[in-house]
């Protein structure tokens, strides 16, 4: 075991923990004055309810022993047992199993945070944390088993996925797709205005988010070397080239630049990058980052043509963006950059590897929707997914939480 | 006495308060507001999203003045607030039948 390496994994985790609260104020800054607190909360209770149960059962059944045929590992890790033997399969890394499922725990809370950019303004409280505990188990458990753990049946095959550009980002944007087409539009979308209440909150969210993201992808390294520096330089060099992308994009066709739409730009660069990020040369990073800038942007017009309310764009950000990200590693990886990837399409490996990626991309679209839309169909069966009209329009922030954002003038006095 | 309420753009207010104050005028009131008239409101775009903002902020000036001072006040806010342009808001006047200081108790012009 070496020291730097499990340093920097410890690292690399605290950064990634940080990103949470800064998609809460992406979030909330997205959403109007009375809905702030539960969109921020939902993302801060996943950082309790995902932590604990991937203590308790989640992170045995990603990296546990596999129990057969890759689909999901054993009971061996519960509890956070069973470290002194190593993590199965990853006995090439320098860092300590238990940092590197700490490290992993983050990756967890926040895919299951991204979700509630789709659900928010109308999703129950107890609902939503339900739904996510159940849905941790259910979807991101057997993904980031197949995708993650060299026991998985997708990683056994050769699939290439840097940190998470099929069980992050395709997964949280199909998984939101699929929970929005359960719940329902916000009432009066999208005719009535649902303008951001704070693009500042958004802007110091998204500052958050690529601070955080360099921990995310050059932390999934698990090791302090050559491929942790190519991963970060090109998280860098995607956020940059994304920003600049989205921003051509608008003042091309809408004659303006916004501030939104360049913090969008860059998330969308850091979630195509997300796959690629210690497989690919810097100078693939910037297309890679510019074209999910671009199509990104055309992307999160596709929900008022087809009337789905994906309300924060997670499917137009994560989902498309990790699409992207996955076909283009199909294209651009060399193991010039590391000798443990693969050579993709311009790097003389033919389409092996790129089919390779485009098969783990189709499974992850059709696995999250599908296990996805029967849980939040349960769900909404059962406990009811959805708060009552005359919530929604009083807002989450009073009637799921008691408490308002923003006062102006008398606060009330204590007691009843 | 009359009450002069004037919807101004907020950023002729230094102006217009410069130009009331030489003319002697030692009180007013003044609100932020928002509201629309020919000049209609703006669009704000979001994720190319088009938003259209129906009311235009402005702000509104309230002062008590004496019968004789009315012509003046009024000529001075034209002056201070006029830009030229759509939106530069409306100046009308309304009888006023009492006026009283609370601090003394004077009433009409002495408490003006």
């Amino acid at each position: 075991m070496q020291a730097i390496d499990t340093t920097w994994v410890l690292v690399s985790a605290a950064l990634v923990l940080f990103m949470t609260p800064g998609l809460a104020l992406f979030y909330g800054g997205m959403v109007r004055s009375k809905n702030v607190l539960a969109v921020m909360m939902n993302n801060f209770v996943a950082m309790g309810v995902v932590s604990v149960l991937w203590a308790l059962i989640a992170c045995s059944l990603v990296f546990g022993h596999d129990a057969g045929h890759g689909l999901i590992g054993n009971f061996s890790l519960a509890g956070l047992g069973g470290m002194a033997h190593g993590l199965p399969g990853f006995g090439h890394s320098g860092a300590s199993p238990l940092a590197i499922v700490t490290f992993q725990m983050m990756f967890a809370v926040i895919t299951a945070a991204l979700i509630s950019g789709g659900t928010t303004d109308r999703i129950k409280f107890p609902a939503f944390v339900l739904f996510i505990s159940l849905w941790l188990i259910l979807v991101y458990v057997p993904l980031a088993h197949w995708v993650f753990s060299p026991g998985g049946w997708l990683a056994h095959r050769g699939v290439l996925d840097f940190a998470g550009g099929t069980v992050v980002e395709i997964n949280s944007g199909f998984s939101t797709l699929a929970v929005v087409l359960v719940l329902g539009r916000r009432r009066g979308w999208p005719s009535e205005g649902m303008a951001p209440h704070s693009v500042p909150l958004s802007l110091l969210g998204v500052g958050i988010l690529w601070f955080g993201w360099f921990g995310f992808n050059a932390g999934s390294s698990l090791a302090m070397n050559s491929v942790a520096v190519y991963a970060f330089i090109n998280t860098a060099l995607a956020a940059a080239a994304g920003l600049l992308g989205w921003l051509c994009f608008e003042r091309v066709r809408e004659d303006y630049a916004t501030s939104l739409g360049a913090a969008s730009g860059a998330v969308a660069g850091l979630v195509a990058i997300t796959p690629c990020a210690g497989f690919v040369p810097p100078m693939a990073s910037l297309l890679i980052g510019a074209v999910a800038g671009v199509l990104c942007a055309m992307a999160v017009r596709l929900k008022f043509r087809l009337r789905y309310d994906d309300s924060l764009d997670v499917l137009g950000v994560h989902g498309v963006g990790g699409l992207i990200g996955m076909v283009l590693l199909g294209l651009f990886a060399t193991r010039t950059v590391n000798r443990a990837g693969a050579n993709g399409l311009f790097s003389g490996g033919g389409f092996h590897l790129l089919s390779l990626e485009c098969l783990a991309a189709v499974v992850t679209v059709v696995f999250s929707f599908t296990v996805t839309w029967l849980l939040a169909k349960a769900v909404d069966l059962t406990i009811g997914l959805r708060v009552s009209p005359e919530d929604e329009s009083r807002g989450l922030d009073l009637t799921q939480h008691a408490e308002s954002a923003y006062s102006i003038g008398g606060m009330g006095r204590i007691g009843s | 006495m009359k009450l002069i309420v004037a919807i101004i753009k907020p950023f002729r207010l230094d102006e217009v308060k410069q130009s009331l104050t030489e003319l002697g005028i030692n009180g007013m009131t003044l609100a932020e507001v928002q509201g629309f008239g020919r000049q209609h409101g703006h669009t704000e775009v979001y994720r190319g999203a088009e938003y259209q903002v129906d009311f235009v902020p402005k702000v509104r000036i309230e002062l008590a003045v004496l019968d004789d001072q009315v012509h003046d006040v009024i000529a001075a806010i034209v002056d201070s607030a006029r830009t030229g342009s759509i939106g530069d808001g409306k100046i009308w006047v309304q009888p006023m039948d009492s006026l009283l200081r609370i601090r003394t108790g004077e009433r009409g012009p002495d408490a003006l």
